[in-house]
């Protein structure tokens, strides 16, 4: 018998299909799981409006909840609150780092924005060092911006806060 | 539901509410709230494709990266804002079905983003114009009363911040760089300040949809856009055409001709094989 909690074990356990050293949860995208009987809805939200990984995701958490014994998946997409990467927890932020991804700063806060960078350095996730440069606020996938390590040379993503 | 009156102008009938737009010939209005969304949905669906085209012809990699990512934002935007439109509408279109299956008559963006995309001076430099449009227009949408609109307000919001700071940054590197990128920058801004007017422009849907919640003030939005652009354009070094008479006719679906060619390219996968999936 499905609860609640045991859902969210599972979902533990779906990781994003771009980054797979977190999950859905860790990632902050489940925003809410209902079990009515052998029917579970999730309800996830975006993490950008194009993210083309998400359509992968919910087919992934369908599958892992078929499999974990339930007998119908309904996942429901919700806009309000728009995802933030202050939902990541610092268990999922070493996580990221330990994967050679640098964590996310935290998020501008409503408002608008300066039209130049903020200056406040991020931190190689190879050798440590502050002494990095940004190479652009867009990279592999909609979620990192490109950086170079001037310490050690290595160039590294970092998830965005947003 | 749509009718005509002697002087070829629709009349739109929403509930009880009747309104006529002057002057526009033809195609199908739909319900206040539907144009609305239609507006935001095709403004971003036409630019995403318009950016869509530097995929594998960016003038650098970290570029060609950063413009499909821009174009991934506002396309994935446009999903949500014609999805809405959908819902709202309640006749049984999808965000694919109005991206897909409409004619440029029936597309409501402005006419700045329909404009073939030029030299990449040109499409930074557009997209500068819209995204301090987007930015300020998105932050006052996400506090109207209307709480669908106001939440893909609120998300688009934080994407087209980046967009915003990203080709800022552009326009004052290529505006005060060398003789070149200047001249290129000028040229550009010089083309394209006659298609800024509509994107201020205040109409009856926008009176309409007033009353569902939906309210931006326009006047207050062009005085905030203007001394943002100002204020970048003046650190590029740049110089704003001065006498400009405003086109506009694209929220009306009187567009240029570029609107059809990218519509037949953007549209023949769809058209080909109506209701595939892959």
């Amino acid at each position: 018998m499905l609860t609640r909690e045991s859902v969210y074990e599972t979902l533990a356990t779906v990781m994003d299909p771009e980054v797979p050293v977190i999950s859905v949860v860790e990632l902050g995208i489940i925003r809410d799981v209902d079990v009515a009987d052998d029917h579970v809805t999730v309800t996830v939200t975006p993490t950008y409006s194009g993210c083309p990984a998400m359509h992968e995701i919910e087919d992934d958490i369908r599958t892992a909840l078929l499999g974990a014994g339930a007998g119908q998946v309904t996942v429901r997409m919700t806009f309000a609150p728009a995802w933030t990467t202050d939902w990541i927890g610092a268990e999922a932020r070493e996580k990221l780092r330990a994967y050679g991804i640098a964590p996310p700063g935290r998020a501008e806060q409503g408002g608008l924005i300066t039209l130049t960078r903020r200056q406040i350095p991020v931190q190689c996730p190879f050798c440590g060092s502050a002494d990095t440069r940004l190479q652009s606020e867009f990279g592999s996938t909609a979620c990192k911006a490109i950086h170079v390590c001037n310490a050690c040379r290595q160039p590294f993503d970092e998830f965005k806060a947003i | 539901m749509t009718t005509h009156d002697d002087n070829d102008t629709p009349i739109i009938t929403s509930g009880a509410a009747t309104l006529s737009v002057a002057g526009v010939r033809g195609p199908v209005f739909a319900a206040p709230l539907v144009e609305y969304l239609l507006r935001l949905g095709d403004d971003r669906l036409v630019l995403g494709h318009r950016l869509s085209e530097w995929c594998g012809h960016g003038p650098i990699l970290e570029e060609d990266i950063a413009l499909s990512n821009m174009a991934l934002d506002l396309v994935g935007q446009a999903n949500m804002f014609l999805g809405l439109a959908g819902e709202v509408e309640g006749a049984g279109r999808d965000a694919d079905a109005l991206a897909y299956f409409r004619e440029g008559v029936q597309y409501r963006n402005a006419l700045l983003v329909e404009l073939p995309r030029g030299d990449f001076g040109f499409t930074i430099m557009r997209q500068f114009l819209f995204d301090a449009y987007s930015v300020l227009f998105l932050d006052a949408l996400a506090g109207c009363g209307h709480a669908g609109v106001a939440a893909l307000a609120a998300k688009s919001l934080k994407e087209d911040k980046y967009h915003l700071r990203h080709s800022s940054e552009w326009v004052v590197r290529l505006g005060d760089g060398t003789n070149e990128s200047r001249t290129r920058a000028q040229r550009s801004l010089d083309g394209l300040w006659r298609y800024t007017g509509e994107l201020f422009e205040y109409d009856v849907i926008d009176e309409a949809v007033a009353t569902e919640g939906v309210v931006v003030d326009r006047a207050a939005l062009f005085s905030r856009w203007d001394s943002m652009v100002r204020e970048v354009l003046q650190r590029a070094t740049l110089d704003i055409p001065k006498g400009v008479v405003m086109a506009s006719g694209g929220r009306r679906g009187r567009h240029t001709e570029y609107l059809g060619h990218l519509l037949t390219v953007m549209q023949s996968v769809a058209r080909a094989h109506p209701g595939a999936t892959w």
